[in-house]
């Protein structure tokens, strides 16, 4: 992720070890800067996303299903305000986030402004009430199902948890998906909290917005259309594995 | 389960990835649009970077909001072209040393079928007159950046008053970077000011041309300002001298002075000679 000389794509001096990256032959990126610095681009963006869907999925999957099978006061409240959440605008979060981070603000020994892990924190807050919610609704319809069955025998609500989500499993693929789709995609919160430094916190969709404002509107657009690929490559691998590991599964049963 | 530990293995991956990068010495520099829009850092950085092992990282902003962003503390260095602005951050006591590296001009674009006017002259305040006569849309920043606030007293010495401007159908305050202002005007067929190092490096033209150019008060000053150690205790401000003090030296001065675009000179290296 070394600084590399980059838009407007000025050649000046060369780098071997990274510009053996210019025969990889694409269609709109002829030159071994352009190529090298796109795949810092497209793999900072996989990498925070991926991350940041992690993170929120760790958090979401447990809280979704206990939100179905505890009762608990002020429950319909919190799925409400769950629900209410798959709205926050990133640039708020972004905005908060940023606030929250700065040097002067109440996280700012942290030293977490302008970098990727900033980033990733941005993108989990946004990810988490989408996965939660869908979680939530599935569990929901699970444990309306199954809930007596998976208490009869003694087991607690607590044991029933996993195995709501292991119910569950099918949408889960879906929710997850959800939550990668919108911190892959989103530019208010990571363009504010990590501040598209070339090489370091430079995401697709910052790219975009960055080529847009210098005219280079067909080059923004081709990134677009590299963003939207990958998108789809990534959500039908996903399936695909997990399609394979359904199978799998039912087998050994 | 399968999924999972993939999806585990995947993340440690890209993990040791960015750990890796995160290792070298670094600041963090709060600059204008136009100093990196137009290339010039992109192409003088990997040259300080090589000498010195520290690494820049550009985060590109309007003056006003560089400024603050120092301000605030999230910056280690400020490079920034708005002298009233950059006087009151001095002023306040953020700033320690404050020193001009390069200059350029403002111009005014506009689109070729040229309804104020004004094509080919060099009087800017002139140029503004006619456009508010005549009504012809003129895009604004209206974003506190240097061109904006430079804009602003244009209009001022050509006696409109800003506040009025805004209510005015012709005038479109956008409240973008320099290239949504550009991009703005090209779409609307509206003049705007804008920095020649943007214009000069900007792809979406269209029918835009320069309208006026080579009037004095035109002159656009690039300053770095280092900030007080005493205010900004948390920054790097050790490295942040040395780069700030690599822009004013003679290696520094020829790399700003040797960047063009399609033949021209975008910065004209100034530390020996303040503008």
């Amino acid at each position: 992720m070394q600084a590399i000389p980059n838009l407007p794509y000025v050649a000046v001096g060369t780098d071997a070890r990274r510009c053996f990256l210019a025969y990889v032959e694409t269609p709109f990126l002829l030159d071994c800067h352009r190529v090298s610095d796109f795949l810092d681009i497209v793999g900072l963006s996989i990498s925070v996303s991926l991350m940041a869907t992690a993170i929120a999925a760790a958090v979401s999957l447990p809280i979704g299903a206990a939100l179905a099978i505890f009762p608990f006061r002020g429950r319909r409240l919190f799925v409400v305000l769950i629900n209410a959440f798959l709205g926050l605008p990133p640039v708020v979060v972004g905005l908060a986030l940023y606030l929250a981070l700065s040097r002067s603000g109440p996280l700012g020994s942290l030293a977490l402004l302008f970098t990727p892990t900033a980033m990733v924190i941005g993108q989990t807050i946004l990810a988490v009430p989408i996965i939660t919610a869908l979680v939530h609704r599935a569990s929901e319809r699970a444990w309306a199902r199954y809930g007596d069955e998976l208490t009869s025998d003694g087991a607690t609500r607590l044991q029933a948890v996993p195995q709501i989500l292991m119910i569950i499993r099918a949408e889960l693929v879906t929710a997850v998906l959800a939550g990668f789709g919108r911190t892959v995609s989103e530019v208010g919160a990571v363009i504010l909290v990590g501040g598209n430094i070339r090489g370091l916190t430079r995401t697709m969709t910052t790219t975009i917005a960055l080529q847009t404002s210098q005219g280079d509107l067909s080059l923004a657009l081709a990134l677009g259309a590299v963003l939207v690929g990958i998108s789809i490559s990534i959500s039908a691998t996903v399936f695909a594995l997990a399609g394979r590991a359904r199978t799998a599964g039912s087998d050994e049963v | 389960m399968i999924r999972f530990r993939n999806a585990l293995a995947l993340i440690a991956v890209f993990a040791a990835t960015n750990a890796s990068s995160a290792a070298e010495q670094s600041i963090v520099l709060a600059s204008t649009t136009s100093v990196e829009a137009s290339g010039l850092l992109a192409t003088i950085l990997p040259q300080f970077t090589t000498k010195t092992g520290i690494t820049v990282n550009v985060v590109a902003q309007g003056t006003g909001k560089a400024i603050d962003t120092a301000r605030r503390g999230d910056a280690d260095l400020l490079l920034v072209h708005d002298p009233e602005a950059e006087q009151q951050f001095m002023n306040e006591g953020h700033g320690s040393t404050r020193r001009q590296i390069a200059w350029n001009d403002f111009i005014i674009v506009g689109p070729s079928a040229d309804p104020a006017h004004v094509k080919g002259g060099n009087d800017s305040v002139a140029a503004l007159k006619a456009i508010a006569t005549s009504q012809a849309p003129f895009v604004s920043r209206g974003d506190k950046s240097g061109t904006n606030a430079a804009e602003l007293r244009l209009w001022k010495i050509a006696g409109q008053t800003p506040d009025l401007l805004i209510k005015e159908k012709w005038y479109r305050d956008i409240g973008g970077g320099m290239g949504q202002a550009l991009n703005a005007a090209s779409a609307m067929d509206a003049y705007t000011l804008s920095d020649r190092g943007t214009w000069l490096s900007f792809n979406n033209k269209g029918s835009l041309i320069v309208a006026i150019d080579g009037d004095p008060r035109l002159l656009n000053r690039y300053d770095v300002i280092e900030l007080d150690p005493q205010k900004h205790a948390g920054a790097k401000l050790a490295a942040a001298k040395v780069f700030a003090d690599w822009l004013v030296s003679p290696e520094g001065q020829q790399a700003i002075g040797a960047y063009q675009v399609s033949g021209q000179k975008l910065f004209n290296p100034s530390a020996g000679s303040p503008k």
